[in-house]
């Protein structure tokens, strides 16, 4: 994982436990670990489907 | 028993009129060790003038992110540099969106969109979506998509919408410090439209936004007055980049309170479990809420957030006995 799914920024660097916190409590993936570019995030009542626009969709 | 829990268990049990704004305020200053006599109390007034019965709703965001609109908790306001990139669903999307909801027993289905009032492209899209839901689904379909004209508001009413969502969010004191970019009367308008089409009204509210007990309370009593058949309290989920990204989250103990105070100012209201419970109450609180005034739920995910695992929400009805039904018909 190269870059945070809840900030963006390089995973490396940092603190990320709040970004943890937010994803294992309410928050679906927000950026791409890959890229760090910004998800597009469709949230559905049973489920969510995330996809950059540079990588691809989220698996 | 407390002076103004003895009023309300005469006034609000016995008489089904629910408290005024001074006397709502006095509920949310009770002190701790009064809360669970507030909250058998505001759960005895549910069970007496709405009944066990539990109304269930799913939402869908149709269209995520880039409101012109500055709501200060909202994450999908394009005027702040949020996590939240806009995105739009396709019509088989929303279909499914439906289908899961149904799948747990709900009754309702809620399609939002976050814009300051759809243009004819969104009503368009709405007109589309409905239609394709009505083919697949069997379940009652809400709306929340902004400021209404008195045309929009027609046309909504004749593709069968059964409610509309349009909340006050705070206090018209505080309003102004929530939102700027439109009035709380701009809202209060819009429901009188949504009431005059015939359509069922749905006016909630967010707790924890830094407003006073003294502004919490008149919120309550102003959502009183609109009459509406349903309020979704939600509880401020502070999120980044928004301009309410700092504020603590509301203590649990608070917002039980505020259950409390308004069920006891709205008895024969829909009043629903909505965004933010998970964070502020967790499991505990969920069952607290849901025997201190709350009969209704929007289970599973939100709009651009994700809630409590549906199976869960439903485990709690069934081992409290409150069977799954749409509500407002027999309230």
């Amino acid at each position: 994982m190269l870059h945070c799914e809840g900030c963006g920024a390089p995973a490396s660097e940092g603190d990320h436990t709040r970004c943890r916190e937010r994803r294992a409590a309410t928050d679906p993936p927000r950026y791409c670990t890959t890229c760090g570019r910004k998800l597009v995030v469709q949230v559905l009542p049973a489920s969510w489907i995330a996809r950059c626009v540079h990588c691809g969709p989220l698996t | 028993m407390t002076d103004i829990l003895d009023t309300a268990r005469r006034d609000v049990l016995e008489g089904g009129r629910g408290l005024a704004e001074h006397e709502i305020l006095e509920v949310l200053r009770l002190p701790d060790e009064a809360l669970d006599e507030a909250l058998r109390l505001a759960h005895e007034v549910r069970m007496r003038w709405c009944g066990p019965e539990v109304e269930v709703e799913g939402i869908v965001s149709l269209k995520t992110g880039g409101c012109p609109e500055d709501c200060h908790f909202c994450s999908q306001s394009g005027r702040f540099e949020t996590p939240v990139r806009a995105a739009r669903i396709d019509i088989p999307t929303l279909v499914e969106a439906a289908r899961q909801t149904a799948a747990t027993g709900a009754t309702e289905f809620c399609i939002v969109a976050a814009v300051r009032g759809p243009d004819a492209r969104l009503m368009e899209r709405v007109r589309e979506g409905i239609a394709a839901i009505r083919e697949a689904v069997d379940i009652n379909i809400a709306c929340s998509l902004g400021i209404l004209t008195p045309e929009q508001a027609d046309e909504l009413q004749e593709m069968g919408v059964h409610r509309y969502n349009h909340n006050l969010e705070a206090a018209r004191s505080y309003f102004p410090e929530v939102v700027t970019t439109h009035t709380w009367e701009e809202r209060s308008e819009t429901l009188r439209l949504v009431r005059e089409r015939g359509m069922e009204v749905c006016c909630g509210c967010i707790i924890g936004m830094g407003e006073t007990l003294e502004q919490r309370a008149e919120l309550a009593a102003q959502l009183a007055a609109v009459e509406p058949d349903e309020v979704p309290m939600n509880f401020l989920d502070p999120r980044p980049g928004t301009p309410f990204a700092h504020l603590p989250v509301i203590e649990p103990r608070d917002a039980l309170r505020a259950i409390a105070a308004f069920r006891l100012a709205m008895p024969r209201t829909i009043l629903r479990f909505a965004g933010g419970r998970e964070l502020t109450l967790g499991d505990i609180g969920a069952r607290q809420g849901m025997l201190g005034g709350i009969n209704a739920i929007i289970v599973g995910n939100y709009l651009t957030t994700l809630g409590r695992d549906s199976a869960e929400d439903l485990d709690l009805l069934a081992e409290l006995s409150m069977p799954i039904r749409e509500l407002a018909k027999t309230l």
